[in-house]
């Protein structure tokens, strides 16, 4: 048997102070050279613990060595048959914490860098094969609503497809894709990749109903008595969360919401020629410490801030993003100011946004949530220069759905309160999964969601 | 994409529009909007539905040429499409008996006064509709309001139609009259809605307004339309548009307007540059 070789293969990355000026994507992917080398490494091990570790449970090993053999067409079809989104998830799946954290090779820190071949074997299908690898199953005769085209909706809608059934995706937006259009900007996850797993749902047979927005064009209950047996809603989390504090409603501070579509969606950041501005801040402090924190903070830097920081109440340990993308946003010269915390936005006579005033924060107890709870230094006031503010605390479901679906329950922050394992609500014949059921959390978490309604729903309209 | 069935020109510069939109159309209700986008290049921009019908399937809204997607749009005729027509959107208007309301109706906005005045009129109730205009050339729908209304004032601020002055002078006197008002929608410019709040608060009588701030989605995805409202902040688009205006804090509202200045004339003058190149190319072609 060969050595173990622990090595995992670097992706080559743009370099900081290159990309930090461009919005092209930071992380270049494999070589087919790299791919390989990297797809030999895995010891094929009979527990695969990977498997387990992924939300869609992809045939990791399998699609692994069909890509060390060179078997390129196999390889995308083991990858395709589990999850219709792999250039999406090789990019934006925290593997870190899920299939790779379980490699049998995670032990002597030598996991295979599984993100990065199921992005690679979804890059080659892209650019190599025309024709979908995976076949739908014959007519099932039955019509399947999903509301919203985010990761959860474009999950379900692809598995129902396959199972056979007419797939309706309703999609408030211009484009669908949710939150990888809107929110996840084009240096992370490129839109002609969101596209292209759009269009590969589409192929399937799902159609998708563009501006079109549930509760108010139409409400669920019209749905189901227009022929549809089951709705899946998908529409996620898009309620944004403010910080409170005085001041908040001065010009130049934003929701992450806000600013991530006005530049993502909207394409402000290429403004005049897209018609959408955003406003461009020489002085950008960012509140919140998850990926979308980071993603704002780099957009404000590319459209071409000056000082961008991240205000985190916590401490670093407690950075909710992926480590990778704090990673980035460092190199790139983001700076990070922790254990702070805003007290009140100051603006101009104009009313705009010049100063933030802030506390410094100590970490006490622990909280319900087992970190350790941040408490207000006495006497700490400081204040930052800025004149964009943007605030990415996190987002709740938006209620236009609950409100217009008599029988939906809801639970605490608005969520819609739906069955863990099968996803089923409490009204009948609707089923929800991804950030509406869990508040803000993982594509990858929302695709697994959606997979599992769809086998549900699948079994429910077939009558079993 | 989204056909304009009838383009309608009621003053130079402002326009009707009628586009096919008949899912819309089955749901619209008064006071409620439509997104619309031009292109893909297009900014996502709110209009108040002016009328809809049914069983043509079309929805009427009535806009002004301010920026430059109505620029755009003005550039459209009858036959042309545009990308996106998302709608309905926001509450609808509150119509119910409440006895005799007074409708007022700053500039282009008595197109989306009209729906209102009509179903309150219905309704049953006794309306008493104030229409003001800059001057004489940029009323219309005079005719229109008067058949919904049981009286009609028009005012226009230069005095070269109807009553010379504002519409808080009107409104101030039948407030002071002798027959009760119940309840004023004032509808227009955003300073001509603070001021109309401000006259009728003095007489305790529930002013509604129909708040404009700057949006992006209008489903209350983005936070950008947030107003305040009795001290807490509201989004216009999914708590409103309607609100009651002796809450409302006017001077936010007129300063978040006020946001993209800078970036609305430096779109503004790159649209005039490409119509004037458009123009000097189809000039140079004929020679």
């Amino acid at each position: 048997m060969a050595k173990i070789n622990l090595n995992r293969v670097e992706m080559p990355r743009q370099k900081p102070e290159v990309r930090a000026k461009n919005y092209n994507e930071v992380a270049l992917g494999y070589s087919h050279e790299q791919a390989l080398e990297e797809a030999g490494r895995c010891i094929q091990c009979p527990k695969h613990p990977c498997k387990a570790g992924c939300p869609v449970q992809v045939d990791i090993p399998e699609f692994i060595l069909a890509l060390r053999d060179n078997n390129m067409e196999e390889a995308v079809r083991i990858l395709k048959s589990k999850n219709a989104l792999p250039g999406i998830c090789g990019r934006v799946c925290p593997q870190e914490t899920q299939c790779e954290e379980v490699c049998t090779l995670a032990k002597k820190g030598g996991q295979i860098a599984i993100g990065r071949l199921e992005r690679y074997v979804a890059d080659w299908e892209r650019q190599h094969m025309k024709a979908s690898p995976v076949k739908p199953a014959n007519p099932s005769g039955k019509k399947v609503a999903v509301v919203g085209s985010g990761p959860a909706g474009l999950t379900a809608a692809a598995d129902l497809a396959r199972l056979g059934h007419a797939v309706t995706i309703f999609e408030a937006l211009h484009v669908a894709g949710g939150v990888l259009m809107y929110g996840i900007p084009e240096f992370r996850l490129p839109k002609a990749i969101v596209q292209g797993e759009v269009n590969y749902v589409a192929s399937l047979g799902v159609e998708i109903k563009l501006d079109s927005v549930v509760g108010k064009l139409v409400t669920i209950d019209e749905v189901l008595k227009n022929g549809y047996s089951a709705v899946f809603l998908g529409t996620g989390a898009g309620l944004p969360m403010f910080l409170g504090c005085p001041g908040e409603n001065l010009n130049g501070i934003y929701s992450a919401n806000e600013f991530l579509t006005r530049v993502n969606l909207m394409k402000a950041y290429q403004f005049p020629e897209y018609d959408t501005p955003v406003r461009i801040g020489r002085r950008v402090a960012v509140f919140g410490g998850g990926n979308v924190a980071m993603d704002s903070a780099r957009c404000a830097l590319r459209l071409g801030a000056e000082k961008v920081y991240i205000i985190y109440r916590r401490s670093e340990v407690e950075l909710p993003a992926r480590r990778e993308e704090v990673e980035n946003a460092k190199e790139e010269g983001i700076i990070f100011k922790l254990l702070t915390n805003p007290k009140q936005f100051l603006g101009d006579e104009k009313n705009n946004v010049c100063q933030v005033e802030c506390h410094e924060m100590e970490l006490g107890e622990p909280d319900e949530s087992g970190r350790r709870r941040p408490v207000v230094k006495e006497g700490s006031e400081f204040k930052i220069d800025i004149d964009v503010a943007i605030v990415a605390l996190g987002t709740t479901p938006n209620p236009l759905i609950a409100k217009t679906t008599p029988g939906l329950e809801t639970g605490q922050k608005g969520t819609v309160v739906a069955d863990e394992e099968t996803g089923l609500t409490k009204k009948q014949k609707v089923w929800a999964g991804g950030d509406i059921v869990t508040g803000a959390a993982t594509v990858i978490s929302a695709m697994g969601a959606g997979k599992r309604a769809a086998a549900d729903i699948d079994k429910f309209v077939r009558g079993k | 994409m989204y056909k304009i069935l009838k383009r309608e020109d009621l003053t130079p510069n402002i326009h009707l529009y009628k586009f096919q939109a008949p899912e819309v159309a089955r749901k619209a209700e008064p006071g409620q909007f439509v997104v619309i986008r031009i292109d893909e290049r297009g900014e996502r921009i709110p209009l108040t539905v002016a009328d809809w019908d049914e069983k043509e399937g079309s929805v009427t809204v009535v806009c002004m040429e301010v920026g430059t997607t109505t620029r755009r749009l003005a550039t459209l005729g009858t036959g042309d499409a545009i990308m996106d027509f998302v709608g309905p959107l926001g509450n609808p208007t509150e119509i119910e008996k409440f006895g005799t309301v007074c409708c007022v109706s700053g500039g282009f906005a008595v197109a989306v006064v009209m729906p209102i005045a009509r179903a309150l009129k219905q309704m049953g109730n006794k309306v008493i509709s104030i229409l003001g205009a800059r001057n004489k050339d940029l009323l219309f729908w005079e005719e229109e309001l008067r058949n919904v209304s049981d009286e009609l004032i028009v005012t226009t601020d230069d005095g070269s139609y109807g009553r010379k002055g504002l519409v808080t002078e009107p409104l101030k006197e039948i407030l002071e009259g002798k027959s009760k008002v119940d309840r004023v929608i004032a509808i227009g410019p955003s300073i001509m809605m603070k001021f109309s709040a401000l006259t009728t608060k003095p007489f305790g009588v529930k002013t509604i307004v129909s708040l404009n701030p700057i949006m992006v989605d209008g489903t209350g995805m983005c936070g950008c339309c947030r107003v305040s409202v009795g001290g807490v902040t509201r989004f216009a688009c999914v708590d409103g548009p309607d609100f009651d205006a002796h809450q409302v804090d006017w001077d936010l509202l007129l300063a978040r307007q006020k946001t993209y200045l800078d970036e609305e004339k430096r779109s503004l003058e790159k649209w005039q540059c490409q119509c004037d190149e458009k123009s000097k190319a189809k000039s140079g072609g004929k020679k």
